[in-house]
């Protein structure tokens, strides 16, 4: 596969969200805003680089039976290494995904590259999947919080262009759902052509 | 491709990563510690600037036990009291900071942490018409109680119980204020 195929199958041939549906617990939580989906997606685009690149360095030494418990202890690590940059340097951001960020952990993006693609290639290959499926999970957060932004309050970026409170159901739970279904399955349908 | 999994291959490579991988958690600690804490610091006084009038004195903190619960405050010379108090609101726990003036007055509230509704109860943090009725409130003359209740906070529409907590909350940080306030 090419170097650039590497970054673009992770925007549609293998869309996290959208193909692969893995993930959904931030994806479903986190997207109540365009800016809060996109710092959501960041966050994890940064996990999911440093440990695929990490992952695909020592995998060749560790030994089968293990090797679960070691990729979760070093994505562990980097997750934490995160919390604790973000609490230092961009706190009001720890504060709006609070929990979510201690919950990349457990995210099957991270360890599904990690045993699927990391753990078989070469360093620069795991990289390049890494930003590949990272840009792909935070594009799709994104738009999952833009069309939430819109319907539940008005307004794109925190910027409001529509007066009034909007459809409240869109940035609670329920609206989560029908955004994520509805834009799935436009997505599909797009990219089946 | 991968080492054989013989019990000495297994325990060494797990322990040589949990070792990497502490020494390097360690090491972003250290580092990492002081802008954490001076981020804490910067935002509570942040709050307390918000929540009471303009002073030049260093707030200190200090806490008081009421009613087997314990307040953390602020008592700022010149200034009044910053009371943090926690409430149970529509989602969870509520918690505000309360500026008293020495005068007994309430200055402003602050919502320091809440999982109300968005949309909804979470308003109390942006809604001006609601925050802003408690700005030189004088608990001795109004009640700290929703209209429904027969107090004379006005309720944030669709979002009674969040208000509730949000009277309580103030309610709870007076009575402490007393307290305090009546040991001196």
């Amino acid at each position: 596969m090419s170097k650039l195929g590497l970054i673009t199958k992770g925007l549609l041939k293998e869309n996290p969200t959208f193909v692969l549906v893995l993930g959904m617990c931030p994806t479903l939580a986190t997207t109540t805003s365009a800016m809060n989906g996109l710092e959501m997606g960041l966050a994890t685009m940064f996990v999911l680089i440093l440990s695929n690149i990490v992952i695909s360095l020592i995998s060749p030494v560790v030994p089968d039976k293990v090797h679960i418990p070691v990729y979760i202890v070093v994505i562990a690590t980097f997750v934490t290494v995160l919390q604790l940059l973000m609490q230092a340097f961009v706190p009001q951001v720890y504060e709006t995904l609070g929990l979510f960020i201690p919950l990349i952990v457990v995210n099957c993006i991270v360890l599904g590259r990690a045993e699927a693609f990391a753990s078989k290639n070469s360093v620069g290959d795991s990289a390049l999947d890494g930003i590949g499926i990272g840009i792909g999970f935070t594009l799709t957060l994104m738009v999952i919080g833009i069309v939430r932004e819109i319907l539940g309050s008005g307004s794109v970026f925190g910027w409001k262009f529509i007066a009034g409170d909007g459809i409240l159901a869109f940035v609670m739970a329920p609206g989560a759902f029908l955004v994520l279904g509805y834009l799935m399955v436009l997505f599909n349908k797009l990219a089946k052509r | 491709m991968a080492a054989v999994s013989n019990l000495k291959n297994m325990v060494l490579s797990l322990t040589l990563v949990c070792l990497v991988c502490s020494a390097v958690l360690g090491g972003v600690f250290a580092v990492t510690s002081a802008p954490i804490k001076a981020a804490e610091v910067a935002k509570t006084n942040a709050s307390i600037a918000r929540v009471l009038p303009a002073f030049d004195s260093e707030p200190v903190r200090e806490s008081i036990s009421v009613d087997g619960t314990d307040y953390a405050y602020y008592r700022v010379p010149g200034a009044g009291y910053a009371v943090i108090s926690t409430v149970s609101g529509f989602g969870g726990p509520l918690s505000l900071m309360v500026g008293i003036q020495e005068d007994g007055m309430i200055c402003n509230t602050v919502v320091l942490s809440h999982s109300e509704t968005p949309g909804l109860g979470a308003k109390c943090q942006t809604d001006a018409s609601f925050i802003d009725q408690f700005k030189g409130w004088d608990p001795a003359s109004k009640r700290l109680a929703v209209t429904k209740d027969g107090g004379d906070v006005d309720a944030i529409t669709a979002s009674t119980i969040t208000s509730r907590a949000y009277s309580a909350a103030i309610a709870n940080a007076y009575s402490v204020y007393l307290i305090i306030a009546g040991n001196e």
